[in-house]
Protein backbone atom coordinates (compact mmCIF):
# COMPACT_ATOMS: atom_id res chain seq x y z
CA UNK A 1 0.00 0.00 0.00
CA UNK A 2 2.41 2.68 1.17
CA UNK A 3 5.74 3.38 -0.48
CA UNK A 4 8.39 1.02 0.73
CA UNK A 5 6.07 -1.30 2.66
CA UNK A 6 5.59 -4.76 1.15
CA UNK A 7 2.66 -7.03 1.89
CA UNK A 8 3.87 -10.55 2.58
CA UNK A 9 1.90 -13.77 2.81
CA UNK A 10 2.65 -17.50 3.18
CA UNK A 11 3.84 -17.71 -0.45
CA UNK A 12 6.15 -14.71 -0.45
CA UNK A 13 7.35 -14.58 3.15
CA UNK A 14 10.32 -16.98 3.26
CA UNK A 15 11.86 -15.76 0.02
CA UNK A 16 11.54 -12.11 1.07
CA UNK A 17 13.08 -12.71 4.50
CA UNK A 18 15.96 -14.94 3.39
CA UNK A 19 16.96 -12.86 0.37
CA UNK A 20 17.06 -9.51 2.15
CA UNK A 21 20.49 -7.97 2.60
CA UNK A 22 19.18 -5.52 5.20
CA UNK A 23 17.13 -6.14 8.35
CA UNK A 24 13.38 -6.43 7.72
CA UNK A 25 10.81 -5.30 10.25
CA UNK A 26 7.59 -7.28 9.81
CA UNK A 27 4.35 -5.83 11.17
CA UNK A 28 1.82 -8.55 12.03
CA UNK A 29 -1.57 -6.84 11.92
CA UNK A 30 -5.29 -7.25 11.18
CA UNK A 31 -8.14 -5.09 9.98
CA UNK A 32 -10.02 -5.46 13.31
CA UNK A 33 -7.13 -4.29 15.50
CA UNK A 34 -7.45 -0.61 16.50
CA UNK A 35 -3.89 -0.18 17.86
CA UNK A 36 -2.55 -1.70 14.59
CA UNK A 37 -4.21 1.13 12.67
CA UNK A 38 -2.61 3.70 14.93
CA UNK A 39 0.94 2.50 14.25
CA UNK A 40 0.49 2.00 10.49
CA UNK A 41 1.27 5.67 9.64
CA UNK A 42 4.30 5.58 11.98
CA UNK A 43 5.70 2.58 10.11
CA UNK A 44 5.13 4.37 6.81
CA UNK A 45 7.15 7.32 8.11
CA UNK A 46 9.96 5.07 9.33
CA UNK A 47 10.00 3.27 5.96
CA UNK A 48 10.46 6.54 4.10
CA UNK A 49 12.95 8.05 6.55
CA UNK A 50 15.26 5.08 7.12
CA UNK A 51 16.88 3.26 4.23
CA UNK A 52 18.80 0.82 6.38
CA UNK A 53 15.72 -1.22 7.26
CA UNK A 54 12.94 -2.66 5.12
CA UNK A 55 9.39 -2.79 6.39
CA UNK A 56 6.83 -5.44 5.51
CA UNK A 57 3.35 -6.38 6.71
CA UNK A 58 1.64 -9.69 7.32
CA UNK A 59 -2.13 -9.78 7.68
CA UNK A 60 -2.69 -12.46 10.35
CA UNK A 61 -6.24 -13.07 9.13
CA UNK A 62 -4.93 -14.05 5.71
CA UNK A 63 -1.76 -15.76 6.92
CA UNK A 64 -2.60 -17.41 10.26
CA UNK A 65 0.17 -20.00 9.69
CA UNK A 66 2.82 -17.28 9.82
CA UNK A 67 1.33 -15.89 13.03
CA UNK A 68 1.43 -19.39 14.51
CA UNK A 69 5.00 -20.02 13.35
CA UNK A 70 6.21 -16.95 15.27
CA UNK A 71 3.96 -17.66 18.27
CA UNK A 72 2.11 -14.40 18.01
CA UNK A 73 -0.55 -14.04 20.71
CA UNK A 74 -1.06 -10.31 20.58
CA UNK A 75 -1.04 -7.68 17.85
CA UNK A 76 0.35 -5.37 16.72
CA UNK A 77 3.51 -7.50 16.90
CA UNK A 78 6.68 -6.34 15.19
CA UNK A 79 9.48 -8.78 14.48
CA UNK A 80 12.84 -7.64 13.12
CA UNK A 81 14.50 -10.33 10.96
CA UNK A 82 18.25 -10.19 10.42
CA UNK A 83 20.06 -12.65 8.15
CA UNK A 84 16.79 -14.52 7.76
CA UNK A 85 16.23 -15.03 11.48
CA UNK A 86 14.07 -13.24 14.04
CA UNK A 87 16.34 -10.91 16.00
CA UNK A 88 13.85 -8.88 17.99
CA UNK A 89 10.14 -9.06 18.81
CA UNK A 90 8.11 -6.09 20.01
CA UNK A 91 4.54 -6.39 21.17
CA UNK A 92 1.91 -3.68 21.36
CA UNK A 93 1.52 -0.24 19.81
CA UNK A 94 4.17 2.34 20.75
CA UNK A 95 4.81 5.96 19.87
CA UNK A 96 7.34 6.64 17.13
CA UNK A 97 10.16 7.73 19.42
CA UNK A 98 9.91 4.62 21.58
CA UNK A 99 9.73 2.39 18.52
CA UNK A 100 12.81 3.98 16.93
CA UNK A 101 14.69 3.51 20.18
CA UNK A 102 13.77 -0.20 20.28
CA UNK A 103 14.88 -0.83 16.70
CA UNK A 104 17.82 1.61 16.79
CA UNK A 105 20.43 -1.14 16.50
CA UNK A 106 19.01 -2.19 13.12
CA UNK A 107 18.75 1.23 11.49
CA UNK B 1 3.02 24.32 11.05
CA UNK B 2 6.03 26.25 12.30
CA UNK B 3 4.62 27.02 15.71
CA UNK B 4 6.63 28.83 18.27
CA UNK B 5 5.97 29.56 21.88
CA UNK B 6 4.41 32.93 21.12
CA UNK B 7 1.49 31.62 19.07
CA UNK B 8 -1.47 31.81 21.41
CA UNK B 9 -4.37 29.69 20.29
CA UNK B 10 -8.05 29.96 21.08
CA UNK B 11 -8.32 26.34 22.20
CA UNK B 12 -6.19 23.34 23.05
CA UNK B 13 -7.97 20.01 23.45
CA UNK B 14 -6.18 17.33 25.46
CA UNK B 15 -7.37 13.83 24.54
CA UNK B 16 -9.13 12.43 21.50
CA UNK B 17 -11.95 10.06 22.40
CA UNK B 18 -15.59 10.83 21.54
CA UNK B 19 -15.56 13.84 23.92
CA UNK B 20 -12.36 15.46 22.68
CA UNK B 21 -13.10 14.91 19.01
CA UNK B 22 -16.65 16.25 19.31
CA UNK B 23 -15.21 19.32 21.05
CA UNK B 24 -12.73 19.53 18.15
CA UNK B 25 -15.52 19.42 15.54
CA UNK B 26 -17.51 22.15 17.31
CA UNK B 27 -14.59 24.45 18.10
CA UNK B 28 -13.19 24.03 14.58
CA UNK B 29 -16.55 24.98 13.09
CA UNK B 30 -16.60 28.01 15.40
CA UNK B 31 -13.29 29.14 13.81
CA UNK B 32 -11.33 28.53 17.00
CA UNK B 33 -8.68 26.48 15.10
CA UNK B 34 -8.29 23.94 17.92
CA UNK B 35 -5.05 22.08 18.54
CA UNK B 36 -5.84 18.50 19.57
CA UNK B 37 -3.06 16.78 21.52
CA UNK B 38 -4.42 13.34 20.87
CA UNK B 39 -2.15 11.01 22.85
CA UNK B 40 0.27 8.29 21.83
CA UNK B 41 -0.28 4.87 20.27
CA UNK B 42 -0.43 2.06 22.83
CA UNK B 43 -2.25 -1.22 23.22
CA UNK B 44 -4.24 0.02 26.20
CA UNK B 45 -7.28 2.28 26.20
CA UNK B 46 -4.92 5.23 26.83
CA UNK B 47 -4.39 5.98 23.12
CA UNK B 48 -5.68 8.26 20.36
CA UNK B 49 -9.36 7.49 19.83
CA UNK B 50 -9.71 6.24 23.41
CA UNK B 51 -11.51 3.20 24.71
CA UNK B 52 -13.51 2.56 21.52
CA UNK B 53 -10.24 1.73 19.73
CA UNK B 54 -10.31 -1.56 21.63
CA UNK B 55 -13.89 -2.54 20.84
CA UNK B 56 -15.50 -4.24 17.86
CA UNK B 57 -19.17 -3.63 17.13
CA UNK B 58 -20.61 -0.50 18.71
CA UNK B 59 -24.32 -1.25 18.67
CA UNK B 60 -25.70 1.65 20.70
CA UNK B 61 -24.26 4.73 18.99
CA UNK B 62 -27.23 6.45 17.30
CA UNK B 63 -27.07 6.81 13.54
CA UNK B 64 -25.63 3.37 12.80
CA UNK B 65 -28.59 0.98 12.62
CA UNK B 66 -26.33 -1.97 11.73
CA UNK B 67 -23.66 -1.00 14.29
CA UNK B 68 -20.17 0.23 13.49
CA UNK B 69 -16.66 -0.92 14.44
CA UNK B 70 -15.19 1.13 17.31
CA UNK B 71 -11.93 2.08 15.52
CA UNK B 72 -13.85 3.01 12.38
CA UNK B 73 -16.22 5.25 14.35
CA UNK B 74 -13.27 7.04 15.94
CA UNK B 75 -11.48 7.46 12.59
CA UNK B 76 -14.71 9.05 11.32
CA UNK B 77 -14.83 11.45 14.29
CA UNK B 78 -11.22 12.39 13.61
CA UNK B 79 -11.62 13.02 9.88
CA UNK B 80 -14.71 15.10 10.57
CA UNK B 81 -12.68 17.29 12.96
CA UNK B 82 -9.80 17.51 10.43
CA UNK B 83 -12.19 18.54 7.69
CA UNK B 84 -13.02 21.71 9.62
CA UNK B 85 -9.42 22.55 10.36
CA UNK B 86 -8.63 20.91 13.70
CA UNK B 87 -4.90 20.32 13.99
CA UNK B 88 -3.49 17.16 15.62
CA UNK B 89 -0.35 16.30 17.54
CA UNK B 90 0.15 12.57 18.20
CA UNK B 91 1.83 12.91 21.58
CA UNK B 92 1.04 12.94 25.25
CA UNK B 93 0.94 16.10 27.29
CA UNK B 94 3.72 16.04 29.87
CA UNK B 95 2.64 18.94 32.06
CA UNK B 96 0.28 21.90 32.25
CA UNK B 97 0.15 25.29 33.94
CA UNK B 98 -3.38 26.59 34.50
CA UNK B 99 -2.34 29.19 37.10
CA UNK B 100 -1.52 31.92 34.58
CA UNK B 101 -3.11 33.13 31.35
CA UNK B 102 -2.72 32.22 28.60
CA UNK B 103 -2.69 28.62 29.80
CA UNK B 104 0.41 26.59 29.01
CA UNK B 105 0.63 22.97 27.94
CA UNK B 106 3.95 21.14 27.49
CA UNK B 107 4.61 18.18 25.25
CA UNK B 108 8.18 17.24 26.13
CA UNK B 109 10.27 20.27 25.12
CA UNK B 110 7.50 21.88 23.09
CA UNK B 111 5.36 24.61 24.63
CA UNK B 112 1.81 25.41 23.54
CA UNK B 113 -0.38 28.21 24.82
CA UNK B 114 -4.11 28.88 24.56
CA UNK B 115 -6.87 31.06 25.95
CA UNK B 116 -9.03 28.01 26.70
CA UNK B 117 -8.21 24.36 27.36
CA UNK B 118 -10.66 21.49 27.02
CA UNK B 119 -9.68 18.38 28.99
CA UNK B 120 -10.91 15.07 27.60
CA UNK B 121 -8.23 12.61 28.69
CA UNK B 122 -10.73 9.88 29.53
CA UNK B 123 -10.05 6.87 31.70
CA UNK B 124 -7.76 3.89 31.33
CA UNK B 125 -8.07 0.22 32.17
CA UNK B 126 -6.91 -0.96 35.55
CA UNK B 127 -4.48 -3.85 35.81
CA UNK B 128 -4.47 -6.51 38.54
CA UNK B 129 -1.11 -5.39 39.94
CA UNK B 130 0.16 -8.97 40.38
CA UNK B 131 3.72 -10.23 39.78
CA UNK B 132 4.27 -11.64 36.24
CA UNK B 133 1.58 -9.33 34.85
CA UNK B 134 3.97 -7.08 32.87
CA UNK B 135 6.16 -9.97 31.77
CA UNK B 136 3.29 -12.04 30.37
CA UNK B 137 1.50 -9.14 28.68
CA UNK B 138 1.33 -10.13 25.02
CA UNK B 139 2.23 -13.71 25.89
CA UNK B 140 -1.22 -14.92 26.84
CA UNK B 141 -2.17 -11.97 28.99
CA UNK B 142 -4.09 -9.27 27.17
CA UNK B 143 -5.84 -5.96 27.67
CA UNK B 144 -7.42 -6.03 24.18
CA UNK B 145 -9.91 -8.82 23.48
CA UNK B 146 -10.64 -7.52 19.99
CA UNK B 147 -6.92 -7.48 19.09
CA UNK B 148 -5.96 -10.80 20.57
CA UNK B 149 -9.06 -13.04 20.76
CA UNK B 150 -8.22 -14.40 17.30
CA UNK B 151 -5.09 -16.11 18.65
CA UNK B 152 -7.01 -18.22 21.17
CA UNK B 153 -9.08 -20.27 18.76
CA UNK B 154 -10.22 -23.54 20.39
CA UNK B 155 -8.35 -22.75 23.61
CA UNK B 156 -9.56 -22.23 27.16
CA UNK B 157 -9.26 -18.69 28.43
CA UNK B 158 -10.50 -16.44 31.23
CA UNK B 159 -11.73 -12.88 31.60
CA UNK B 160 -11.44 -11.03 34.93
CA UNK B 161 -14.19 -8.57 35.86
CA UNK B 162 -17.95 -8.20 36.17
CA UNK B 163 -18.92 -4.93 34.52
CA UNK B 164 -20.14 -4.22 30.99
CA UNK B 165 -16.72 -4.38 29.40
CA UNK B 166 -15.81 -7.69 31.06
CA UNK B 167 -19.09 -9.32 30.08
CA UNK B 168 -18.87 -7.91 26.56
CA UNK B 169 -15.31 -9.19 26.17
CA UNK B 170 -16.17 -12.62 27.56
CA UNK B 171 -19.12 -12.91 25.17
CA UNK B 172 -17.00 -11.74 22.23
CA UNK B 173 -14.21 -14.21 23.07
CA UNK B 174 -16.61 -17.19 22.87
CA UNK B 175 -16.45 -16.66 19.08
CA UNK B 176 -12.90 -18.02 19.19
CA UNK B 177 -12.24 -19.90 22.41
CA UNK B 178 -13.63 -23.35 23.22
CA UNK B 179 -14.40 -22.15 26.74
CA UNK B 180 -14.38 -18.78 28.49
CA UNK B 181 -14.35 -18.43 32.28
CA UNK B 182 -15.55 -15.11 33.63
CA UNK B 183 -13.85 -14.56 36.97
CA UNK B 184 -15.81 -12.21 39.18
CA UNK B 185 -15.22 -11.40 42.82
CA UNK B 186 -18.90 -10.77 43.64
CA UNK B 187 -21.99 -12.97 43.37
CA UNK B 188 -23.74 -10.82 40.79
CA UNK B 189 -22.73 -8.97 37.64
CA UNK B 190 -22.67 -5.17 37.48
CA UNK B 191 -23.17 -5.31 33.71
CA UNK B 192 -26.36 -4.06 32.06
CA UNK B 193 -29.34 -6.41 31.79
CA UNK B 194 -28.91 -7.11 28.07
CA UNK B 195 -25.22 -7.99 28.53
CA UNK B 196 -25.98 -10.15 31.59
CA UNK B 197 -28.61 -12.13 29.75
CA UNK B 198 -26.29 -12.70 26.79
CA UNK B 199 -23.60 -13.97 29.12
CA UNK B 200 -25.84 -16.21 31.22
CA UNK B 201 -27.34 -17.89 28.15
CA UNK B 202 -24.01 -18.48 26.40
CA UNK B 203 -23.11 -22.20 26.61
CA UNK B 204 -19.36 -21.58 26.18
CA UNK B 205 -19.23 -19.10 29.05
CA UNK B 206 -18.89 -20.15 32.67
CA UNK B 207 -19.02 -17.58 35.43
CA UNK B 208 -16.86 -18.22 38.48
CA UNK B 209 -18.64 -16.25 41.21
CA UNK B 210 -16.99 -14.89 44.38
CA UNK B 211 -13.60 -15.56 42.87
CA UNK B 212 -10.46 -13.52 42.42
CA UNK B 213 -7.12 -14.05 40.74
CA UNK B 214 -4.26 -14.12 43.25
CA UNK B 215 -1.46 -15.40 41.03
CA UNK B 216 -0.63 -15.43 37.32
CA UNK B 217 1.47 -18.39 36.20
CA UNK B 218 3.67 -19.10 33.20
CA UNK B 219 7.30 -18.98 32.06
CA UNK B 220 7.48 -18.10 28.34
CA UNK B 221 3.71 -18.05 27.99
CA UNK B 222 0.80 -17.80 30.37
CA UNK B 223 -0.18 -21.26 31.59
CA UNK B 224 -2.78 -20.63 34.25
CA UNK B 225 -3.94 -18.70 37.28
CA UNK B 226 -4.40 -19.34 40.97
CA UNK B 227 -7.91 -18.43 42.11
CA UNK B 228 -9.18 -17.64 45.57
CA UNK B 229 -12.76 -17.99 46.75
CA UNK B 230 -13.62 -14.63 48.32
CA UNK B 231 -15.98 -16.22 50.86
CA UNK B 232 -13.90 -19.21 52.04
CA UNK B 233 -10.38 -18.09 51.00
CA UNK B 234 -9.88 -21.55 49.50
CA UNK B 235 -7.38 -21.55 46.63
CA UNK B 236 -7.24 -23.61 43.46
CA UNK B 237 -5.44 -23.57 40.12
CA UNK B 238 -7.12 -23.06 36.78
CA UNK B 239 -5.26 -23.91 33.61
CA UNK B 240 -5.91 -21.33 30.85
CA UNK B 241 -3.90 -20.22 27.81
CA UNK B 242 -5.27 -16.71 27.77
CA UNK B 243 -6.22 -14.14 30.41
CA UNK B 244 -8.05 -10.92 29.59
CA UNK B 245 -8.32 -8.15 32.16
CA UNK B 246 -11.40 -5.92 32.34
CA UNK B 247 -11.69 -4.87 35.97
CA UNK B 248 -12.61 -1.25 35.45
CA UNK B 249 -11.06 2.11 34.80
CA UNK B 250 -9.38 5.01 36.49
CA UNK B 251 -9.57 8.58 35.19
CA UNK B 252 -6.48 10.07 33.54
CA UNK B 253 -6.17 13.03 35.87
CA UNK B 254 -2.59 12.73 37.15
CA UNK B 255 -1.59 15.77 35.05
CA UNK B 256 -4.15 17.98 36.76
CA UNK B 257 -3.83 16.79 40.34
CA UNK B 258 -2.26 19.99 41.66
CA UNK B 259 -4.21 22.43 39.50
CA UNK B 260 -7.85 21.36 39.45
CA UNK B 261 -10.25 19.96 42.00
CA UNK B 262 -10.67 16.18 41.87
CA UNK B 263 -13.33 14.00 43.44
CA UNK B 264 -12.23 11.40 45.97
CA UNK B 265 -12.21 8.76 43.23
CA UNK B 266 -9.89 10.90 41.09
CA UNK B 267 -12.43 12.21 38.56
CA UNK B 268 -12.40 15.92 37.67
CA UNK B 269 -15.06 18.10 39.27
CA UNK B 270 -17.21 20.16 36.88
CA UNK B 271 -20.01 22.60 37.67
CA UNK B 272 -23.54 21.11 37.52
CA UNK B 273 -24.97 21.14 33.96
CA UNK B 274 -21.78 22.63 32.62
CA UNK B 275 -18.28 21.64 31.56
CA UNK B 276 -16.64 24.39 33.64
CA UNK B 277 -13.91 23.46 36.10
CA UNK B 278 -12.90 25.67 39.04
CA UNK B 279 -10.45 27.50 36.78
CA UNK B 280 -12.30 29.87 34.43
CA UNK B 281 -11.33 29.03 30.84
CA UNK B 282 -10.56 25.36 31.59
CA UNK B 283 -13.32 22.95 30.62
CA UNK B 284 -13.65 19.18 31.01
CA UNK B 285 -15.75 16.61 29.17
CA UNK B 286 -16.13 12.87 28.72
CA UNK B 287 -15.09 10.07 31.05
CA UNK B 288 -12.44 12.15 32.83
CA UNK B 289 -15.29 13.95 34.63
CA UNK B 290 -18.03 11.30 34.38
CA UNK B 291 -17.99 8.39 36.82
CA UNK B 292 -21.63 7.56 36.22
CA UNK B 293 -22.80 7.32 32.57
CA UNK B 294 -19.47 6.61 30.81
CA UNK B 295 -20.93 6.09 27.33
CA UNK B 296 -19.53 7.19 23.96
CA UNK B 297 -22.68 9.19 23.29
CA UNK B 298 -22.67 10.99 26.66
CA UNK B 299 -18.96 11.72 26.18
CA UNK B 300 -19.69 13.17 22.73
CA UNK B 301 -22.56 15.21 24.17
CA UNK B 302 -20.37 16.63 26.91
CA UNK B 303 -17.67 17.40 24.33
CA UNK B 304 -20.19 19.53 22.49
CA UNK B 305 -21.06 21.29 25.77
CA UNK B 306 -17.39 22.01 26.46
CA UNK B 307 -16.89 23.48 22.98
CA UNK B 308 -19.89 25.77 23.33
CA UNK B 309 -18.87 26.75 26.88
CA UNK B 310 -15.35 27.56 25.66
CA UNK B 311 -16.62 29.56 22.69
CA UNK B 312 -18.97 31.66 24.86
CA UNK B 313 -16.29 32.16 27.49
CA UNK B 314 -13.90 33.45 24.81
CA UNK B 315 -16.56 35.84 23.48
CA UNK B 316 -17.21 37.22 26.95
CA UNK B 317 -13.53 37.60 27.74
CA UNK B 318 -12.14 38.90 24.46
CA UNK B 319 -11.03 42.49 24.53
Amino acid sequence: MAEGITDLDMDSFDEAISSSDTPILVDFWAEWCGPCKMIAPILEEIASEHEGIKIAKVNVDESPDLARRYEIMSIPALIVFENGLPAKKLIGAKPKGALLEEIGEFL
Amino acid sequence: MGDNVNDIRDAIIIGSGPAGLTAAIYTARANMAPLVIEGEPSSTSDQPGGQLMLTTDVENFPGFPEGIMGPELMMNFRSQASRFGAEFITSKVTSVDFSARPFTVWVGEETYQARTVIISTGAQSLMLGLPNEDRLLGHGLSTCATCDGFFFRDQEIAVVGGGDSAVEEATFLTRFASKVYLIHRRNELRASKIMRERALSNPKLEILWNTQVVEIQGDEKLSGVVLEDTTTNAQRSLSVQGLFIAIGHRPNTDLFRDQLELKENGYLVTEPNSSETQVPGIFACGDVQDDYYRQAITAAGSGCMAAIDAERWLEEHST
